[in-house]
């Protein structure tokens, strides 16, 4: 009793993503079940696992299917599994963890960028190391301004499938190394700022640097979709627009 | 869920029953999504939400009934249209909630 309850408050609790799949009706009314991700990622991506029982083996495994479905969907439904006797109603309960943009360049477009990711939905972190960008005053409105070389701050952060990372700090020595780190992290987007000509030294950078040319090709660059803005406000919406549809895809393929 | 573990925790450690209501299912537009939750102990206390307001209470008796009985139901609540508003549901419609005991 309460094991499968704590389990699932501490998924919670780590923000984990997962489902609690419950039945509705019938005799096996009440009949739970938990679904989590594990952890190791072999060649066939996440697999999925169940704790908890529906009280019957087949019943169990439809569900399943169903849960790493809503799981991959992002979103938390209703379904009917046809039976014998008629139906089975589950709630599949998805919890989705909370998405955050990690900004690496605490430059003035950064500000604005926090404004937009707060209104969609995304904590938002800022980076810097330099001082007189980072201040309380600049960005007083994000969730969170650390104050240290990008590459450390990453290390302390689960990167994961609910992150978005932007470099802006307009310096290679401090945007590449962050790059190379989050590239080695399944976060769901990565977007540099720069020309295509700086984006080609990058490149030629992080190479040398022994990234692969298909992670490379994971970095959204020239960043932002074109608005053809120029000011700080409109390459933010930009940048944030790529974020957006970047978002809306992975709910829809369910990577 | 996350904003109800707290209460749930110091409930059962103080002992008290804890019963779980749950949005099933929502008909027309409601003020709280699928999978949206409350929580009540056995006192009556409850923590969340599952409507604007409206079908809490009616939500709390049917859970202290789950909690004597041990077992879950599913309950509808209907909101006519012209007591919709006052209640804040505010276009109507129905909404489903699945009250368990939190013994699992």
């Amino acid at each position: 009793m309460a094991e499968l309850f704590d389990a699932v408050a501490q998924a919670i609790r780590q923000d984990e993503l997962c489902a609690v799949v419950t039945v509705l009706s019938g005799d096996k009314i009440g009949g739970k079940l938990l679904v989590r991700r594990e952890r190791k990622r072999d060649a066939g991506g996440p697999s999925f696992a169940a704790t908890g029982s529906l009280g019957d083996t087949a019943l169990e495994q439809a569900a399943l299917a169903h849960a790493r479905e809503a799981m991959e969907a992002r979103r938390t439904t209703r379904i009917s599994l046809p039976v014998e006797e008629g139906e089975w109603e589950l709630l599949i309960d998805v919890h989705v963890p909370q998405e955050r943009l990690v900004i690496v360049g605490a430059v003035h477009i950064a500000i604005p960028l926090v404004a937009f990711a707060r209104e969609l939905g995304l904590k938002t972190v800022v980076v810097d190391a330099r001082p007189i960008f980072a201040t309380q005053d600049r960005f007083d409105h994000a969730d969170e301004l650390i104050r240290s070389w990008p590459e450390d701050a990453l290390r302390e952060m689960k990167l994961n499938e609910s992150t978005y990372v932007v470099t802006l700090t307009h310096d290679e020595k401090l945007d590449t190394p962050a790059l190379v780190y989050a590239l080695g992290h399944p976060v769901s987007y990565i977007g540099a700022l720069g020309s295509k000509r700086t984006h080609a030294k990058r490149v030629a950078v992080l190479r040398e640097a022994g990234v692969s040319d298909e992670q490379i090709s994971r970095i959204h660059a020239p960043i932002g979709l074109d608005l053809g803005g120029r000011s700080p406000g409109e390459i933010a919406l930009a940048i944030m627009a790529e974020i957006v549809q970047v978002r809306n895809r992975v709910k829809e393929t369910g990577r | 869920m996350k904003e109800i573990l707290a209460d749930i925790d110091s409930w059962q450690q103080t002992g008290r029953q804890v019963a779980l209501a749950t949005v099933v299912q929502v008909y027309g537009s409601a003020p709280r999504p699928l999978g949206a939750k409350l929580a009540v102990s056995e006192d009556g206390a409850m923590v969340g939400s599952v409507s604007g307001g409206c079908v809490e209470s009616a939500t709390v008796q049917e859970a202290l009934e789950v909690l004597e009985t041990g077992r879950p139901r599913l309950v509808s609540f209907g909101i006519a249209d012209e007591t919709a508003w006052e209640v804040g549901l505010a276009c109507g419609g129905t909404i489903e909630v699945f009250i368990e005991p939190l013994n699992w």
